[in-house]
Order: C-alpha cells, then sequence, then structure tokens
C-alpha cells in the first residue's frame, strides 16, 4: 500500500502503523452523568464497514504524523488522506 | 541415444555442450537449453510421477504453467525441490532427479494407487479419514503425508543469500514478447521510466518460438534489433530472469529475480509502478480424453517451441489435435523440418486450409491414447463415429488458449468472459487504474492486432501521465487470423480424462463434485483440488469451469471463475526474508556505555532491541549469581553506578506541558513545582496501566518525562496521539530525546560524596538544598551539561544523571577514578532487577496489560478531580472489586527455596484447580539483602493477608512450596535511606 502523506508525498504502509476506526478522535467528556457509558461506547463499540472507512494511521517512521486515511476497505483504494489535528479542527468547525 | 545434431536455432549453442546428470544417468544438452529441453532431445518421456495417483507423467508444457515435470535439482549443500524442468536454465554439471516416486521412477510402488483409482476420487480423504479421531493424528496423516505431497525439503542451510530490493518507474511492462517490446519502445522513447521485465532467461516471449518475418527478419534477429534500440535508452531498465509474482494495492508489485552467479542466489523486488502493462501472453489448454496425460502427449505451441527455440527434432511419428487455427502453425513447422506428421485431428467440420500436405482428420476427436509407461498409439473417432487407432510417439493437444491475466485478478478483479475467443480476459471493471494488459493477454491472438493493442495502450498510459509519445515506427508482419470454435472435453470414454495433470483431478471428479453439490466455481475448487499445486491450474482452470458449466447447463460466465492470488510463479520463504535473518531479523541498540561495559568484562543481556550489561563477572566470580550478589551488596552498603539510558525520554514544552501532562497521568501533576520530579502512573483509556515513569519539571514550561523500556516507543505514539488527535489545540511540543541523553543511575549511601566530587562548583547538591525527588539543570566536570534528578528505583540515596551520549563512555572511567575511595563499582540490570524486587517497585513483568492501578496498591493515585486518560473506565465496577489482586511481597518458608515466576498461589489446603486460583508470581530473586529468596506477585485480597501461609504451584515443572505473604516493600519499608 501506498500512502500520499499531505505533508511528505506517497510513502510506503511498512513505515506506518494503523490505529482504527477514526472515531476515537471523539473523546466524550469526563464529568458528564452517564460519562463510563459514554466512554464504553467510545473505546469499545465500532462500525464494521465494508466500504468507506475513516480510519488512523501514525506515522511512525516518518514525520510522527496522526493522519486521518479515508479508505475502502473492500478495494483499498484511498480517498482522502488528512492530518489528524486539521481533520480535528475542521470536525469541530462542523460540530459547532 | 544422443542425436547427433539439432535444428539450428539462434538459441541453442551447439558447439558448448553441457553435461548434466537426471536421476544417476549422465546425459548431454547445450548452451541454452532448459532441462526439459535438453532430456526431450535426449529421448527421455518418463520426469515425474503424478502427485495422487502417481501416474507415469512427462514434459507437458515448455513454460512457467508445467503441471508434470517437477524434479529435485540437487546443490552441493541443499536441494530444491518442485522447479519446473521446463523453466530450469541448464548449466555444467547439473544434477536433477524425479520427485514423488519411490523405489525408482520406472517401477513406483505407490503406482498402486491408481489401481484403487476408483475408491479414491475426489472428497475421498474428506469421506473415509473421519473417525475415530485418534486416528488421524497417529494414522492417517502421516501414511497421507508419506505418500502424498509435491517434493521433499533437504533442510540443509542454502549458503547463498537473498536479498530484498527496491525499485521505482512510472511504467512496468510485464513480459517480452511482441506487445512486450513495442510498448517498452514506444513508452521508452518518451522518455518516461520504464522496467521491462522477462521471466524466461532470453527475453522474446513467444517470438522465440517462431519462424515468421517480422520486417523481413526472423522473430529472434528483430527481438535483437528493438532490444538494442531499447538499451540505448537509459530510461528503461530491462530485467531478465524475473518472475512478477504479485500485483498489490496502489501499484505495488513483488518480483522475484534468480541470479546465476555470484553470492546472491536471488533478489526479491519491491516494485512500485505508476502504470504496468500486462504484457504475459497466453497460455494453451488440454483437452481432456481417455489417458491423456501419458508421457508423449505434450501441449501443440511447447512442441512447436521445443522444434524452434531448442532445435529439439526427435519427435517421430508425431500427431496433433485441436480446435483452432494456432495448431497448424506447429503442423507447418514440423513437415519444414522433415518430421513425420501424421496428421491434424481437429474438432471443426470446416477448418481452414493451410497446406494440403498436412492430413486433416476433419470432424474428429482423438477419443483414448494407448501405452504404458509412454504413448504408443491414440483412437480417434469421426463424426460417423468410426473408430480408427493410429500409432504415434507424440501427440500436440490444444483446446485452445487463455490470456495470462493471472496477475490482473491480485487486487479482486474477477476476470470476464470474451466470446470470440473463447477465454476469459482481464476485468473492466478494475478500480486500479495501475494495471492494463496488451496484446495476446488482452485476447488479441494475431499478430498485427497485438502490435496494434500494444500501441493503443502506451499511447493511453502516456497520455494518463501527461506525457507525449516520440516518433517511433512499428514492425510489419504478414497477417494470420485466428479462428477457433469451443471444444472442451471428449465425451465418449468411460476411463479418467484428466483435466487438472498436477493434482489428478479428472472430469469424472467434477462430475462427482457436481452430483455431490458442490456446484459453485470455489466448492469445486477446494472439493477436488482443481487448480491448485504449484501450476494453479494454468492449463487446466478454463476446462474445468467449462465442464463445470456444461454439467449444470450453464454457460462459462454464468457459472464463474476463480480469482487468482499470488504469487504467479512459487517461490522460497527464504526469498521474502531476504538477508533479515538471524542477527539481522531486528537492529540491535547499544546502550552509550556499551564498549566501556565490555572492556570492564560486562555480560550483555537482550531487553528489546537493546544489549544491556547483565553484570560484570571479576576474578573468582565462577557464577553469575556470585556476580549480582556482590553487585547489590556493594550499592547497598556502599555506591555503584547503572546506565539506564533504555528508559524512553521525552522532552515535553509549551505553554500548555503542564495540562498536558496533568491529563496523560493518572495521578496530579498540577501542582508539581520547578524543580521537582513525580512518580507518574499513566493509564490505557480502559482503566489499565499503560506504563509508569516519572516527569521532571525543568522549568515552568519545560518537562522531562521518562518511560519503561519496552514501551518507550509506544508512549511515545501514544502521546502524540494524545496531543494530535484528542487535544489539538494544547501549545505542546513533543520529542523523544531516548538517544540523546545518556542517563546514569549513581545509587548507594555514598553516592552523593560521589555526585559532589563531579559537579561544578557554583552548584549546591547538599540534602537541603537538593532534597529527595528534586532536579536541576547543572554542569559538571568543569562545564560539561548535566542534568541530575534525585530518584530511586533501588531504594537507596541515589540519584540519576543525564548528560549528552557522547560523554556516556568518558563518564564511566571518570566514576572509576574519583569513586575509589568508596570501591564504586558498576552493576548491570541483574543487580537493578535484584534490589527493585526488594524495594517492591513494579516493573516489566507486573505491568503485564491486564493490571489496574488498584491492583498495583495505587487505587488512591488515581485522581478522579480531573480528566486523565483511563480515569473514567479504571472506575468501573469489575476493576474495583474489594477481593481483586493486590500486588504482594512472597517469602518462602526455606529460605533457600526458589520462588518461580509464573507460579499460581493457593489457599495452603486448597486443590489446585482453575477456581481455587488466588493469583500468581510476577518476579522472584534471591535477595542478598534478605539472604533469601523473595518474590513479588498478585494475590487476591493480598493487603488483608499479609503474614499467611500460602501454597505456590508450578503444575508444568510438577513443583509445589509454601511462602509467607508480606509486603512487598521488603527494604526500607518507610523510605528513610531515600531520603536521607
Amino acid at each position: 500500500m501506498i500512502i500520499d502523506h499531505p505533508l511528505l508525498g506517497p510513502r510506503d504502509a511498512s513505515e506506518f502503523i494503523y490505529l482504527g476506526d477514526a472515531s476515537l478522535l471523539n473523546r466524550p467528556n469526563w464529568d458528564e452523568e452517564n460519562s463510563e457509558d459514554n466512554f464504553y461506547k467510545y473505546l469499545y463499540l465500532r462500525e464494521n464497514v465494508a466500504g468507506m472507512h475513516k480510519e488512523l494511521w501514525f506515522h511512525q517512521q516518518g514525520d510522527r504524523s496522526w493522519l486521518v486515511i479515508s479508505r475502502n476497505t473492500i478495494t483499498h483504494e484511498i480517498f482522502k488522506v488528512e492530518l489528524a489535528t486539521e481533520f480535528k479542527k475542521n470536525m469541530e468547525k462542523f460540530n459547532d | 541415444m544422443i542425436r547427433p545434431t539439432r535444428t539450428k536455432s539462434s538459441l541453442i549453442n551447439t558447439n558448448k555442450k553441457l553435461s548434466f546428470v537426471f536421476n544417476g544417468k549422465k546425459y548431454e544438452g547445450f548452451q541454452g537449453d532448459t532441462l526439459a529441453s535438453a532430456l526431450l532431445a535426449n529421448d527421455v518421456k518418463l520426469i515425474a510421477r503424478s502427485f495422487k495417483y502417481h501416474r507415469p507423467r512427462g514434459i507437458f508444457t515448455s513454460g512457467s504453467h508445467e503441471p508434470n515435470a517437477l524434479v529435485e535439482i540437487i546443490h552441493d549443500d541443499y536441494n530444491e525441490p518442485n522447479s519446473k524442468a521446463t523453466t530450469v536454465e541448464l548449466y555444467e554439471g547439473l544434477v536433477a532427479k524425479s520427485q514423488n516416486c519411490w523405489p525408482s521412477l520406472k517401477y513406483d510402488f505407490m503406482s498402486i494407487n491408481d489401481k484403487f483409482s476408483k475408491f479414491i476420487g475426489a472428497g475421498f480423504y474428506y469421506k473415509t479419514f473421519m473417525w475415530p479421531s485418534f486416528f488421524w493424528e497417529k494414522v492417517y496423516e502421516p501414511v497421507i503425508r508419506k505418500a502424498a505431497g509435491l517434493g521433499k525439503l533437504s533442510k540443509n542451510k542454502n549458503n547463498k543469500n537473498s536479498e530484498k530490493g527496491f525499485l521505482y518507474c512510472d511504467l512496468l511492462i510485464i513480459g517480452s514478447g511482441l506487445s512486450g517490446l513495442i510498448s517498452a519502445y514506444i513508452a521508452g522513447l518518451s522518455g518516461i521510466k520504464v522496467i521491462l521485465v522477462e521471466e524466461d532467461y532470453v527475453f522474446g516471449g513467444s517470438l522465440n518460438n517462431e519462424v515468421f518475418k517480422i520486417s523481413n527478419m526472423s522473430p529472434q534477429a528483430w527481438v535483437h534489433s528493438i532490444l538494442k534500440e531499447i538499451r540505448k535508452l537509459s530510461n528503461v531498465r530491462c530485467i531478465e530472469n524475473t518472475s512478477v509474482i504479485g500485483m498489490f494495492d496502489h501499484g505495488v508489485f513483488g518480483a522475484i529475480q534468480k541470479l546465476k552467479e555470484g553470492k546472491i542466489e536471488q533478489i526479491f523486488w519491491k516494485i512500485m509502478s505508476k502504470k504496468a502493462l500486462l504484457c504475459s501472453g497466453s497460455l494453451e489448454r488440454l483437452i481432456p480424453f481417455q489417458n491423456n496425460d501419458l508421457p508423449g502427449i505434450m501441449l501443440s505451441g511447447s512442441i512447436r517451441s521445443y522444434l524452434n527455440r531448442w532445435g529439439v527434432n526427435n519427435f517421430d511419428k508425431i500427431l496433433l489435435f485441436t480446435n483452432n487455427d494456432d495448431t497448424y502453425l506447429t503442423a507447418l513447422d514440423l513437415i519444414s523440418n522433415g518430421i513425420n506428421l501424421i496428421g491434424v485431428v481437429d474438432t471443426r467440420d470446416n477448418p481452414r486450409i493451410f497446406d494440403p500436405k498436412i492430413k486433416v482428420f476433419k470432424s474428429s476427436q482423438v477419443v483414448n491414447a494407448r501405452g504404458k509407461l509412454y504413448l504408443k498409439g491414440v483412437d480417434i473417432v469421426n463424426k460417423e463415429g468410426e473408430l480408427t487407432h493410429l500409432k504415434c510417439d507424440y501427440l500436440g493437444i490444444s483446446g485452445g488458449w487463455n490470456p495470462n491475466i493471472h496477475l490482473s485478478s491480485h487486487t479482486g478483479v474477477r476476470p470476464e468472459w470474451n466470446e470470440k475467443i473463447y477465454a476469459f480476459v482481464a476485468g473492466k471493471k478494475n478500480v486500479s487504474t495501475h494495471l492494463k494488459a496488451a496484446g495476446s493477454a488482452n485476447g488479441k491472438f494475431s499478430l498485427n492486432e497485438c502490435i496494434l493493442d500494444a500501441e493503443k495502450q502506451v499511447l493511453e498510459i502516456l497520455s494518463d501521465l501527461k506525457i507525449k509519445p516520440k516518433k517511433y515506427s512499428l514492425p510489419k508482419i504478414k497477417e494470420q487470423s485466428f479462428e477457433i470454435d469451443p471444444f472442451w472435453f471428449v465425451k465418449i470414454g468411460s476411463q479418467r480424462k484428466w483435466v487438472d495433470l498436477q493434482n489428478d483431478v479428472t472430469v469424472k471428479d467434477i462430475e462427482m463434485a457436481y452430483a455431490e453439490n458442490f456446484r459453485t466455481v470455489e466448492h469445486l475448487k477446494r472439493y477436488t483440488t482443481l487448480g491448485m499445486g504449484t501450476d494453479q491450474g494454468k492449463t487446466s482452470n478454463v476446462t474445468g469451469l467449462a465442464i463445470l458449466a456444461s454439467l449444470s447447463n450453464k454457460s462459462i460466465p454464468d457459472v464463474g471463475t476463480t480469482v487468482f492470488r499470488p504469487p504467479y510463479v512459487p517461490l522460497s520463504i527464504e526469498a521474502l526474508v531476504g538477508s533479515s535473518i538471524g542477527k539481522n531479523f531486528k537492529p540491535t541498540r547499544l546502550t552509550p556505555t556499551h564498549n566501556w561495559a565490555r572492556d570492564y568484562g560486562a555480560s550483555f543481556t537482550e531487553t528489546g532491541l537493546w544489549l544491556r550489561a547483565e553484570w560484570y563477572s571479576q576474578k573468582n566470580e565462577n557464577h553469575w549469581r556470585m556476580s549480582v550478589d556482590r553487585e547489590v551488596n556493594s550499592v547497598r552498603n556502599s555506591v555503584g553506578f547503572c546506565d539506564v539510558s533504555t528508559l524512553g525520554k521525552i522532552d515535553i514544552q509549551g505553554k500548555d506541558a503542564l495540562e498536558f501532562v496533568n491529563k496523560v497521568y493518572c495521578n496530579g501533576f498540577a501542582k508539581l513545582p520547578v524543580g521537582k520530579v513525580r512518580y507518574g502512573l499513566m493509564l490505557r483509556e480502559d482503566g489499565i496501566v499503560m506504563d509508569d515513569g516519572t516527569t521532571a519539571r525543568m522549568s515552568e514550561n519545560h518537562f522531562i518525562m521518562t518511560t519503561t523500556t519496552v514501551n518507550a516507543e509506544s508512549v511515545y505514539r501514544h502521546l502524540e496521539f494524545c496531543h494530535q488527535c484528542l487535544w489539538p489545540e494544547m501549545d505542546v511540543h513533543l520529542i523523544s530525546t531516548t538517544d540523546a541523553w545518556a542517563q546514569i543511575a549513581i545509587a548507594g549511601p555514598n553516592s552523593r560524596k560521589i555526585i559532589s566530587k563531579m559537579v561544578d562548583k557554583q552548584f549546591d547538591v547538599s540534602n537541603k538544598n537538593f532534597p529527595f525527588m528534586a532536579c536541576k539543570e547543572l554542569t559538571i566536570c568543569g562545564g560539561v551539561l548535566a542534568r541530575l534528578f534525585r530518584i530511586s528505583f533501588s531504594g537507596e540515596l541515589a540519584y540519576e544523571l543525564s548528560i549528552p551520549t557522547q560523554y556516556a563512555s568518558s563518564l564511566a572511567s571518570h566514576l572509576m577514578e574519583i569513586g575509589k575511595e568508596e570501591n564504586i563499582i558498576p552493576y548491570g540490570t541483574e543487580a537493578l532487577g535484584v534490589m527493585r524486587i526488594e524495594k517492591g517497585h513494579a516493573a516489566g513483568a507486573e505491568l503485564n496489560g491486564t493490571i489496574s492501578a488498584l491492583n498495583l496498591n495505587m487505587g488512591k493515585m488515581v485522581s478522579n478531580k480531573k480528566d486523565s486518560i483511563g480515569m473514567v473506565l479504571s472506575k468501573r465496577e469489575g476493576l474495583n472489586t474489594s477481593d481483586g489482586l493486590r500486588l504482594v511481597g512472597l517469602k518462602p518458608l526455606k529460605a533457600n527455596n526458589q520462588l518461580i515466576s509464573g507460579s499460581h498461589l493457593f489457599n495452603s489446603s486448597d486443590k489446585i484447580t482453575p477456581k481455587n486460583d488466588l493469583g500468581y508470581i510476577t518476579s522472584s530473586c534471591y535477595s542478598p539483602t534478605l539472604k533469601s529468596y523473595i518474590a513479588l506477585g498478585f494475590l487476591k485480597n493480598g493487603c488483608n493477608r499479609h503474614g499467611d501461609k500460602i501454597k505456590i504451584s508450578n503444575p508444568i515443572l510438577g513443583k509445589e512450596d509454601f511462602a509467607e505473604v508480606c509486603n512487598p516493600i521488603f527494604v526500607d519499608t518507610n523510605g528513610e535511606k531515600l531520603r536521607a
């Protein structure tokens, strides 16, 4: 696999470490009433997507960027690669 | 009999004789031969026994699609099984032998299987070896393993090496036949970076098998001339002897190159290419009829290649059997070489007349082959049902041609049926735009079509790459069209008709699978093993599908096809491993004091990638325990030092650094003053302990965190995750400084004396001004930058001193020098471990991924007044039961009884059952301080059981013992020494 890093260009997948579903970016608040339940859902419940999937990869043998990659889990086609920091900022903008 | 001459061919050097040995007998061949062509020229027809029924088998093809002629190549130091005689280039002194036969190829004992074939058809193993179940392991499997299987490993180490390499290009062209060469030429002229890969040891593909004219030249001369043009282009790299074994995601290809000479035997290339063109040609398929597996029966096109490329001309009395025009090229070439061609049996009613000299048996089929070890003759039947017997030594068959599209489906794209050529072509719904097929591999079966198709595909690729082609010219070939009628298998006759020669799959097996409801392609494949093995059904797959289609009254495209998987040709695991073997499997990291320690007599131990000094043996110490006990005693009584540079060090800076540290540790850091260090416990989000360490606040916004050695990378990755993915708004910068700073622990009651001798005069390290858990940036030895931390892992008065890595060895020598008076010693990881167990500090063995803060008796450290990773879920019920595991100390009732890590804990009177299990031992050692073995472990309700006698069981070693539960802190329980 080749991952088109937004800062470094195309890099071999062996330089990266995979973490999983990008929903890990949405960490719940700790001080809400049902925070324990929210954290349980956040940590353990995942969609098992056949198709487009947003997921987190870390450029371990590179610039240490966390990336959000939009990948088709059936064809492995990669449609978008974003810095997690940028993705998160846009996400928050969207939520506001 | 050795033939005096061969037909002249530019690809065989008859002036260069090569002798070789096959099954113990010596033969001669020529430079340019494969093992197969040399054997054929020597009239050796019987090459191997088949996989299941041990039927006699000969050479069937002339390439990597060979199902039959698998041999063992004997090298000086090892044997290479499953080598295809059809692809092994002959060399002087080659030694090969048949596999899968005993005691000899001619009298194979296991051919008795053939007599029982009625009973051991498809699914036989599944149905028969069912019960009693224990029979499988003891009886069935060993017998089957001995009888079946392809070749044997010699289990000797190959002294030659495998290497790995990486290549990058704009266009990868797979195959150097007519289409491949034209594509490489046009693409090369345009200036893009091209790699042309050829599986064979000569370029030219099927052009090497032909004698027609291309631009008034022989095909071989044309190949030579265009290659010369291509090689002038510095942007084109041509590699022969290299098979592309797989297409992977995003234009990554694997290829295996075999080298003839030198110490490197093979190179596994990872090729990254923007575009790829599959010019892999097409492969001929067989026609199943009764006994169609006899030696002497070969593919028609392969006979042509042995004749034209290798000059093999001893095909006496040859007959051809076909449903298509290509076979007539073989017929014409045989006649022009004066070979006795009996005729062509053609299934078609009105085949085109190529030459009146060729006798054509129209509307006829070969229905049976006669002979025991070799072909002796065939029976043919015409439209009227008249049976004729014809004597012949060789039979060339052709059931048509399949585009060689193996690679095109590696990324999951299914091939599509082409009704014009009765074959599958590469699927057009190719989500990956990286690969296109051209020429024969794209279903173009006339040469001019191939030329035009190659041109078309390359121009499209250049246009995709936004490159303008340069001027080029294309060769001219006298046109010949290709016609075929579908004919899949002979229905006449009740004896076995072979579909997959390698796996001994017959028409009957497919019928049986169908009858037993294994009717989808994938089921058929698994039930009958059709298309498995080293050839992956290259000559048989489509024929097998056609038979299934005819049984189910469906069309072939409705039956569907299986997708091919990598590798295209078998490759050894060694090829994939390359040089990453033994010590080269992982990098070795050396500590900054490694050379100093080595010179001082240290022995080393592996911790992760690191080599660390485990102890320093002195004269008169003939057991490691003597060294370790001495080192522990020296530290506890005076002073010692230890290189702890392997601990992860993370430099954290920024306006929000304090808040960040406070969020990643579960205990409070908000009030940590500048110049102080604090122990930190890091949880995973699920509430389990991830790591522990210390963090020092060097200045307002500058922190230095340490991690355990093994978790240095994962903790750093986790912190980057926390920063980038959870709190990107925080002003924090992280960098790993593990390699930049050496860290030396200096421990023992005399350690302050040593430190005082080292630090520059302006710095006060008295207990008052530099108390326990203090930290400071200072200079030592007259100006060397250093960071001093008053922290202790051993439980003694102790410091850790950080200095730039390059000073570490000098520092070690300097410590020995200034510590003479105090009898300073270096100590290794073993003494370090003993002292931390004595002090009850958790380490890797305790932080095993299932342990919570509460289990470590640190439950109260988890602050619920702030947000931190893992805090919320650490409070869940299941992790907070009052009788859960707690860290305890254990002392054997007899001091000299060793406690073994991994042993489990039970109440004295309880039986050893999983239900009664109360916990386990994590770390154990001999404590020279307590003069007893001691251990740390987790025990249910452990805090309330100090003083209890408990049973220790190790069922694996068959050992049982008793120990007393105690406080895990064995020495200096109140921490007075630390603060002294």
